[in-house]
This record gives C-alpha cells, sequence and structure tokens, in this order.
C-alpha cells in the first residue's frame, strides 16, 4: 500500500481550477520532487494533503486511511510534516522552543501536571527538550549551543529555513512536505540541503515530498518527479524522463518558436 | 569556508562562540557577574523573597487605609496575571475579562450571604466558583474561536458588557412557568448584596484587614507561582505558538481550539477566584464594582508592565494601583508631576542635552518674566497662596515653597486656569505642527502654560489628575518603550 495516496483530487477557488483530478502514489521511503511552474498548483496540493484546504473532489489517503475532513493538527499527528514555502518560523520564541513545540502532537501532559510539576511533567519535559535537542544537531554545530535561547529572529534566512526543516522533523512524521526548501540560498547552501534532504531519507526513514524548482536539486534527491501544469498532472518518472517530457519544456518554457529548446534548468 | 557538504555546519567562528562567550563572562565586570547571579537564582525563589518582603508591610503600615490600598494592590495583581494569560500568553484580545471577575464576586455572594440564605463554607465555595467561571470562559471562547483582532475584541467586549447589564437587571426576574409570588431577586440589582460572610478557614475568621492582605498575598502568591509553572510547559509553549502564527502552529500539531479554549477558561478561573475573596473581604458587592473602568485599568496595567511576561502584570500592578494613592496628597502629586516632567524630558533630550537645558532655563526665565511683568504692571489680578503648617514642615517644603515664589496665582484660578488649559493645548499643538521650524521656541510658553494648569487647577482636584496622569505615563511609555516595562520587543512576521 501506498504511504500517501491522492485520488482525484480536485480544488477549485471559484472559478479558478487550481488542482484537477490529480492522482498521484508515494510509496514509503520515496523521495518525490513536485515541479511546475509558479501557479501550478503545488503548495495547494502541500495545503489539501496538510488539511488547510477542503478538497472539492477526491480522496487523500495515507496508508489507506482517508484524511479528509481532519484539522490540520489531527494529520500531523497522524505523521504528515510540512514546511512552508515562505517560511513560517515563530521569530518571537528561542530556536529551542520552536522546536519544542512541534512536540505537541506527541506530548500528552496538560495544565495540571503542568501547575504542580508532577514527576510524569517533568520526565516528558526532559524528552522533549532532548528530542528537540537531537532534532538541531541534525544540521551540525549551526543551531546548537548558544543558539539555542537566541530568538528565531536572530537567525540568519538559511539557518531559519533549517530551523524549519528541524521543526518539522521534531513532529515525529511519517511523510516530509518540503516546499521549496533551497529558495534563496546560494549555491553552496543549496549544495548543503540537496545533502540533507538524502540524510532525512537514509538516517531518519523519513518518506520525503518535494517542491523544487532548482533542477539540478531535484536531479540530485529524486526517486521519482512528477510535474504540474495549471493544476494537472502533465508527467511522471525519474527526472531524466520529465526533463525531456515536451509537455513539461513547454510548461517551463513556453511552445517552441523555431529550432530546438533547451531542457529546463 | 568548506565546500564539501559533508562538513556540515563546521563554520570556524560559530564552534568557537561557546569558548569566547565563556571567557569574556569570566574576565567581567563586577555589574555583569551580579546581573548573571541574579539571574541563575530560581524566579521561585525570588518570588518568595518577594513575598517575604510583602509580608513586612502591615508590621510598617499602620493605617488601616494603606493596608486596603496594599490588599487591593494584590488583587489587582492577581487580576493581571489572569489576564496576561489570555490576552499576554495566548494573544486572545478579551476585552470581557472583568465580567468572570464578577461572577466570581456574585457567585460567593449569592453562596454565602444572607440574600438567598446559603452560608457555604469557603473551600468548597471557592474552587466552585473559579470552575463555574471558567465554565463562563468557556462559553465567551467558543463562538470566538474564529474571530481575530478586532473582531474578537468586539465580541468580548459584547459580553462584558451583558454580563454588567445583567448584574444590574437580575432583580426582578420573572420565570413564567414558575408561578411565584414575586419576581426573583437574583443579583440585587443597582443595590447589589451586602453582608456577605467573613471567609473562615479551619475556624479562623478573617475579619479585618490584616488578616485579608495576608489572605491576598498568599493567595497572589500561590496564581503566580500556577501561571509561572503553566508558562514554563507545554501549554505555555503551545500559546505562545498560537499566538506567533496560528497557522504554522496548526500544521507543527497544535491544537489551536483546544488551546484558545483553555487560555480563556484559565484566565476566567483566575478572575473568578480573585471575585471571591474580592467579595469577602469587601462584605457586599455591587454593579459599578465590575464595570468598563476596572477592565482599562487592568489592561493599562498588562500594558504598562509588558504584555505577555508575568513580572510585567505584577508590577504593572503595583504601579497602577500605588500611584493614585500616591497623587491623593496634593504636594506629593506635585512632587511626581515634576519629577515625570523631569524624567520625561531627559527621555526625550537624551542625545541633545544642550537643548533640553536651554528649554529648561528657557522655561524658569520665562515664569520668572512673567511674573515680574504682572507684578509691575497688575498686582491685584495676583494672590500669594498660604502654606499650611503642616506642609511646610514636611519633605515637600522646599519644593513648594519654590513653586509658590516662581508661579503666579491668579485671583480666580477657575476661569484663569481652564482659559491656559486651552492656551497650553493650542501651543503645545502649533509647536508640534511646527516642530521642524520654529516650534521649538514654543515649547518654553507651551511648558509654562501646561505647569501653570497643573498649579492653579488640577493639584487639587486628585480624580481628574489621576486619569490624567494615567494616560499621559502610557502615552510616554508607548512612545518610548511600546513593549512596556518588563516586555520584550516582538518582530512582526518577516
Amino acid at each position: 500500500m501506498p504511504l500517501l495516496e491522492t485520488r482525484n483530487l480536485t480544488k477549485h477557488f471559484g472559478g479558478l481550477m487550481a488542482v484537477f483530478e490529480l492522482d498521484l502514489e508515494i510509496e514509503a521511503g520515496e523521495i518525490v520532487s513536485l515541479i511546475g511552474p509558479n501557479g501550478a498548483g503545488k503548495t495547494t496540493v502541500f495545503n489539501l494533503i496538510t488539511g488547510l484546504y477542503l478538497p472539492d473532489g477526491g480522496d487523500i489517503l495515507l496508508e489507506g486511511r482517508s484524511l479528509m475532513g481532519l484539522q490540520p493538527h489531527q494529520i500531523t499527528a497522524l505523521g504528515v510534516a510540512r514546511t512552508f514555502q515562505t517560511l513560517r518560523i515563530f521569530t518571537n520564541m528561542t530556536v529551542l522552543e520552536n522546536v519544542m513545540v512541534a512536540q505537541h502532537c506527541r506530548t500528552k501532559a496538560g495544565m495540571w501536571p503542568a501547575i504542580f510539576r508532577l514527576p510524569g511533567f517533568r520526565r516528558e519535559e526532559e524528552r522533549i527538550r532532548q528530542k528537540a535537542i537531537e532534532r538541531l544537531s541534525f544540521f551540525g554545530t549551526r543551531l546548537v549551543g548558544y543558539r539555542f535561547d537566541q530568538l528565531a529572529y536572530s537567525l540568519s534566512y538559511a539557518n531559519r529555513r533549517r530551523l524549519e526543516v528541524a521543526r518539522a522533523m521534531a513532529t515525529d512524521p511519517k511523510l516530509l512536505l518540503l516546499d521549496e526548501p533551497t529558495a534563496g540560498m546560494n549555491p553552496h547552501e543549496t549544495r548543503e540541503m540537496t545533502g540533507l534532504i538524502g540524510r532525512l531519507r537514509d538516517e531518519m526513514g523519513y518518506t520525503i515530498l518535494c517542491i523544487e524548482h532548482d533542477m539540478k536539486v531535484v536531479q540530485g534527491i529524486s526517486d521519482r518527479v512528477v510535474a504540474l501544469d495549471y493544476g494537472q498532472k502533465i508527467a511522471e518518472g525519474t527526472h531524466d524522463q520529465v526533463a525531456d517530457n515536451e509537455r513539461v519544456i513547454e510548461a517551463y518554457l513556453g511552445r517552441k518558436a523555431k529550432g530546438g529548446a533547451d531542457a529546463p534548468g | 569556508m568548506s565546500t564539501d557538504f559533508n562538513h556540515i555546519g563546521t563554520d570556524e567562528w560559530v564552534a568557537q562562540e561557546e569558548a569566547r562567550l565563556r571567557e569574556a563572562e569570566a574576565a567581567g565586570r563586577l555589574s555583569f557577574r551580579l546581573r548573571r547571579a541574579w539571574d541563575r537564582i530560581d524566579p521561585r525563589l525570588r518570588l518568595l523573597a518577594g513575598l517575604a518582603l510583602a509580608a513586612l508591610v502591615p508590621l510598617v503600615v499602620h493605617n488601616d487605609y494603606h493596608l486596603r490600598v496594599a490588599g487591593f494592590t494584590g488583587l489587582f495583581i492577581s487580576l493581571s496575571l489572569g489576564l496576561n494569560v489570555v490576552a499576554g500568553f495566548a494573544g486572545l484580545l478579551d476585552l470581557g475579562y472583568v465580567a468572570f471577575y464578577g461572577i466570581g464576586a456574585y457567585g460567593y455572594a449569592m453562596l454565602a450571604s444572607p440574600h438567598f440564605d446559603q452560608h457555604w463554607p469557603f473551600w468548597l465555595v471557592l474552587p466552585l466558583v473559579a470552575l463555574v467561571s471558567a465554565l463562563f470562559g468557556l462559553l465567551l471562547g467558543s463562538p470566538s474561536l474564529r474571530l481575530r483582532g478586532d473582531y474578537l475584541a468586539i465580541v468580548t467586549l459584547g459580553f462584558g458588557q451583558i454580563a454588567g447589564i445583567l448584574f444590574l437587571n437580575l432583580d426582578r426576574v420573572k420565570l413564567p412557568f414558575l408561578h411565584l409570588e414575586k419576581p426573583l431577586n437574583i443579583t440585587g440589582g443597582p443595590n447589589g448584596i451586602i453582608k456577605i460572610d467573613d471567609i473562615t478557614i479551619l475556624g479562623y475568621a478573617f475579619d479585618n484587614v490584616t488578616r485579608y492582605y495576608y489572605l491576598i498575598l498568599v493567595f497572589t502568591g500561590l496564581i503566580l507561582i500556577a501561571i509561572y509553572h503553566l508558562d514554563r510547559s507545554r501549554i505555555g509553549r503551545a500559546w505562545r505558538a498560537v499566538r506567533e502564527d496560528e497557522l504554522a502552529a496548526q500544521a507543527m500539531g497544535v491544537d489551536i481550539r483546544r488551546l484558545k479554549l483553555l487560555a480563556f477558561s484559565v484566565g476566567a478561573g483566575v478572575a473568578g477566584a480573585t471575585g471571591v475573596i474580592f467579595a469577602a473581604w469587601q462584605g457586599a458587592v455591587f454593579p459599578p464594582n465590575f464595570d468598563v473602568t476596572i477592565l482599562i485599568i487592568l489592561y493599562s496595567m498588562v500594558v504598562l508592565g509588558g504584555v505577555g511576561t508575568i513580572w510585567g502584570a505584577v508590577s504593572g500592578g503595583l504601579i497602577l494601583s500605588i500611584l493614585p494613592e500616591l497623587l491623593r496628597n496634593p504636594e506629593m502629586a506635585r512632587f511626581i508631576f515634576y519629577g515625570t516632567l523631569i524624567l520625561g524630558g531627559l527621555l526625550v533630550f537624551r542625545h541633545r542635552k544642550l537643548r533640553g537645558l536651554a528649554l529648561l532655563s528657557g522655561v524658569i526665565l520665562w515664569g520668572l518674566a512673567i511674573k515680574a511683568l504682572l507684578t509691575w504692571l497688575r498686582p491685584e489680578w495676583l494672590t500669594q497662596p498660604e502654606i499650611p503648617p503642616s506642609v511646610a514642615r514636611s519633605f515637600y517644603a522646599p519644593l513648594v515653597k519654590a513653586l509658590n515664589w516662581w508661579m503666579v496665582h491668579p485671583q480666580n484660578s477657575q476661569t484663569v486656569g481652564n482659559a491656559a488649559f486651552v492656551l497650553a493645548l493650542g501651543l503645545l499643538l502649533v509647536a508640534y505642527r511646527f516642530k521642524a521650524r520654529f516650534g521649538y521656541i514654543l515649547w518654553v510658553p507651551a511648558l509654562y502654560a501646561l505647569t501653570f494648569v497643573w498649579e492653579t487647577r488640577l493639584v487639587q482636584e486628585p480624580s481628574i489628575t489621576r486619569m490624567l496622569i494615567f494616560g499621559a505615563l502610557l502615552v510616554l511609555m508607548m512612545n518610548y518603550r511600546p513593549q512596556g516595562l518588563f516586555g520584550q520587543r516582538r518582530v512582526q512576521r518577516q
């Protein structure tokens, strides 16, 4: 059974058809890239999967279980985590707290154990802290040590992106949705992030669905690539297959005028 | 910088930062080390020390009135803490908060007074009424879950107003299906509920101000610790995440509906419990005790101290409870007024000290000039006020004498004072409008007119003065330190 499956997924905003009858299957342990021009509906697909939007048609199944109608936090508890294209870290909380909050759905200490500082509460807090430190250590020494107690707005852009991935990791997901993880990064940072995404699958065992524009990254990480345009799937396959697909080239570069067009990326 | 991505995060500077920080600390100045030592003391121990100090107050203050002020300070601090949970931690603008205070007070009043002839024991009523209050908090929160910002404010304000109206009018309740001989009197209407039982715990009756003061002290201390524990827990973090970015919080597994409801309930519960103690202490409850004025004062306390911080709520409560009392005494009020002017001047001119000095000397000279002119031309317009002997002996004597000598005192202080008020405002407006050109010069007569108004009209009328000082304090504060005394500068989502 595929880890994630969408069947005939459809979403429209008034007259605008954002996603149209999308069939997607992601097996456990895969890294799948979702590509397409801006406005193709990629982030909308993420929003649909994570429950921020209600689909107008079709279904989304996680390990065979339908996600329709579930609240976003319930979907996260089931094992789907995401990062945001426009970076939504908690700017006025510390780095460590950002990651600790993400474990909210995996912990259960309520109000009264917190007020009376019961032993169960204390143990859980320590576990939360250790897990957060672990997740942040995944990124080397960039986000550790004195960085723990720094407020998140003091981080540089690349560090914020890493923080957001660490935060998503702290929810202990099965499926990790990365929305343009290398946007705005220079080539060195992009290479680093590419390696990180591989490590996320190899070391942490996450299945990854990644929206990406940078074709080198797509080539470097993907087992499979799915291309969208105007809300519809126009190609699927390995990177090389998709990159040579005529419809994909047309979507990115427009219709051929004269002579040959280069492959995207 | 290594280009091999196997060496993630091997930035040399980052790797050495910890060592550098430790070195700096070891070599640090005494003030730096003292500060670190202070920060290392568990905040709960600090609280204990503060409480111990506060416990000494009745030993030093023997005036019953002052003890009442101290008690009210404690109540207000407790209320501010509860409000801080809703509006500070969770970021929900709850303008109906004072209604829960009233629900708690009326709850106790109905269960422990001759009104319904119920005399339930304190240990039972307190948790029960707090729970009921928390349930009302849920009632307010549930329909408001999707509202943000202004809309939430309006709905909660409506709730608060409705509660006030109910307190005022539920004394003639007709229930047609229960054939009663006369209408039900639930809340006592405008006359409120009186002769409320004193609190007795294990046979020990709290029947004078000092005993209530200690009860309030312990109560506030417990609330403080509970809220401190809540803040530094999974729930506190989740609240802050909801305040920061609801969408991202949801995506990270936080059930925002539950947390918002929890925030409303906890805030309401704290307010309800405080209401119980208030009702028992005052011995009576009336609708005006829970109106919008109290809400505004509470919000001022929280905002002044720093929204979202516990010490902010405490300090705000302290300042805004004690200050009005200090202002009752005209001499003390003068002291505070001029002190604030000087402080304000220091703040405004901290980078342009010369200009500040020039302004100060300008005002003093201007005052002297006016006095000289009027004394020479129209001495019959002026009087010289008497200084009562009690003041002449007090601490403020030099200040009062100097001010009386420097300032002109017109015969009919009311009309001239009022005119001067209008003139002062006009001058301030023009001075602001023409800031870049001759505005600065106009500050001299403007400040003089302001001081004139103060001396002739405001000093003697503490009720107006109090509100004006609140306003001025808040305006100053919000301009120079918008995050409040203990607040943290919050960065908008970038």
